[in-house]
């Protein structure tokens, strides 16, 4: 059996927009899991997905198909849509059986939500 | 230590099996079909704990080696050719994720015309893949070589893939005398494998292969590949000095050959130095100053070392057995060319190409060769640099 290296704790990034060939783990590797959550994608977004929460009767359908993990659960509910993370790609309104989410245009929902 | 009579490839798939790797993952493909076959036997004989992945191609054995290697298990493959050359995308990947992989390529002509027979085209193609490469000269270089790959890959300052390097069928297929190692001795030599934030430690999770992004590290992550490279010249010669105090042959980047009075020098890789050595020794039997230099480390290329040891030099030949179309000769010959325009005086540089697709290169194609590398020391004029030996010109 092969040895392995000793874990790390966890990757101090601080200053990483400085560092040169010899600060990085070798070929690249991101030494740590979990950290999909510093990375906001919400921005690439150019539809939103809106829940009716009328229609919705938490079936999670849409929370086990987003890639994403951006749909909030607590205690067995859907609670909204973590929208600094959805890139918009509809899947959740496509698999949801009781049409109770819609894809709307990005910037109007913006402007809908200003109001 | 024993002595046998074995094959280049028998001699490598048996210094594979004495250092047990935990994956291979290969696909067969002439000339190295035999290492794969043999190694598959000792797995079927249980003669080694090594998981086998039978592949349904080079490209998959690659990503299979770069996924197990990844995973934190010691990881081998093999290949020639056609098979290299479907490998190429995922060589890279595995240099630039810095994985100590090792790979014995059996070098063989590449396609077309198809052509099954050695030249270094594989190879010499692969040499700006990211891979350490060491050329071995008959069965006996490939077997110690095929071991010391290990040690240079898993040097903590090195981390990058080995690939060792032996002519297909003359020496992959020829039977030859080796000194072998006792399996013991072998697996102290490489030592245990460390797995360098391996995948399935699943106390420390990693991501491997992830997306770098424009204004990201790129950059410098190659520029660490590179320093990993100059690393690599140091720990290459420290590995093969430890290979000597084990096995009482100790290798470094390159041989020399009766070169220090030399004027001519003729520089070989791979199985045609055995002859050019040959012929050297002839020629200086009828007084010719003449001497040999036979690289064994062509990535990293150790030209300041080269550089020194042809410095006294007036004339140098580089023997390639590929071409590089286009260019002003062969991979090594331009290798050489390079090394050679930094020094204080610069000799007279000339390049022979030879068997390409297995194409037999004999004495008198080396002779011929000195013969206009004399005419150039006489300050005669030769009207090319580029020179091909034993080619049909009807």
């Amino acid at each position: 059996m092969s040895k392995t290296s000793k874990a790390k704790k966890k990757w101090n990034i601080d200053d990483i927009a400085k560092w040169g060939p010899g600060r990085h783990e070798l070929g690249a590797t991101i030494p740590e899991s979990g950290n999909a959550d510093d990375y906001e994608t919400g921005g690439w977004r150019s539809e939103r997905p809106v829940r009716d929460r009328e229609k919705c009767n938490d079936c999670m359908i849409c929370f086990f198909a987003c890639p994403d993990s951006s749909i909030r659960v607590e205690n067995g509910k859907m609670v909204d849509i973590d929208l600094e993370h959805c890139k918009g790609c509809g899947i959740c309104a496509q698999v949801c059986p009781r049409d109770a989410i819609e894809m709307k245009n990005e910037i109007i929902a913006c402007k809908l939500e200003e109001k | 230590m024993a002595r046998k009579a074995i094959t280049g490839n028998g001699a490598i798939a048996l210094a594979l099996k004495q250092v047990e790797p935990d994956v291979m993952a290969a696909y067969p493909i002439t000339p190295q079909t035999e290492i794969a076959q043999n190694y598959a036997q000792f797995v079927a004989d249980g003669a080694v704990k090594t998981e086998y992945i039978a592949v349904e191609s080079e490209h998959s054995a690659m990503s299979a080696a770069i996924g197990s290697c990844a995973a934190g298990a010691r990881t081998i493959t093999a290949t020639s050719s056609q098979g290299f050359a479907l490998m190429w995308e995922m060589l890279f990947i595995a240099a630039s994720l810095r994985l100590p992989l090792t790979m014995p390529v059996i070098t063989r002509a590449l396609s077309g015309p198809i052509n099954i027979h050695c030249d270094h085209s594989d190879s010499m193609g692969g040499r700006d893949c990211g891979w350490i490469q060491l050329y071995g000269e008959d069965a006996q270089e490939g077997y110690d070589n095929a071991i010391q790959a290990f040690r240079i890959a898993e040097h903590m300052e090195v981390r990058l893939p080995v690939m060792t390097m032996i002519d297909g069928f003359i020496i992959s297929g020829a039977i030859g005398p080796v000194e072998t190692l006792e399996d013991a001795d072998v697996k102290k030599f490489v030592g245990e494998y460390t797995a360098l934030n391996p995948l399935l430690n699943v106390e420390n999770p990693v991501t491997v292969g992830a997306f770098d992004s424009l204004g990201g590290w790129y950059f410098e992550h190659k520029v660490a590949q590179n320093r990993a490279m100059d690393n690599a010249m140091k720990v290459i010669e420290e590995v093969g000095k430890d290979f000597g105090s084990l096995s009482g042959r100790e290798y470094s980047h390159f041989k020399t050959h009766m070169i220090e009075d030399a004027e001519i020098v003729l520089v070989a890789i791979g199985s045609a130095a055995g002859n050019v050595k040959t012929m050297v020794d002839t020629l200086r039997g009828e007084g010719k100053k003449v001497g040999m230099l036979k690289v064994r480390t062509f990535r990293p290329f150790p030209y300041k070392q080269i550089r020194q040891a042809l410095s006294n030099a007036c004339v140098i030949g580089v023997m390639d057995r590929s071409d590089s179309y286009g260019a002003q000769g062969g991979p090594l010959f331009t290798e050489i060319s390079a090394a050679m325009f930094a020094g204080e005086t610069r000799p007279k540089m000339f390049n022979f190409i030879y068997g390409l697709g297995g194409r037999d290169i004999f004495p008198d194609d080396i002779r011929g060769a000195v013969e206009t590398l004399e005419q150039a020391a006489a300050g005669e004029a030769v009207s090319q640099t580029r020179h091909y030996l034993n080619v049909r010109e009807g």
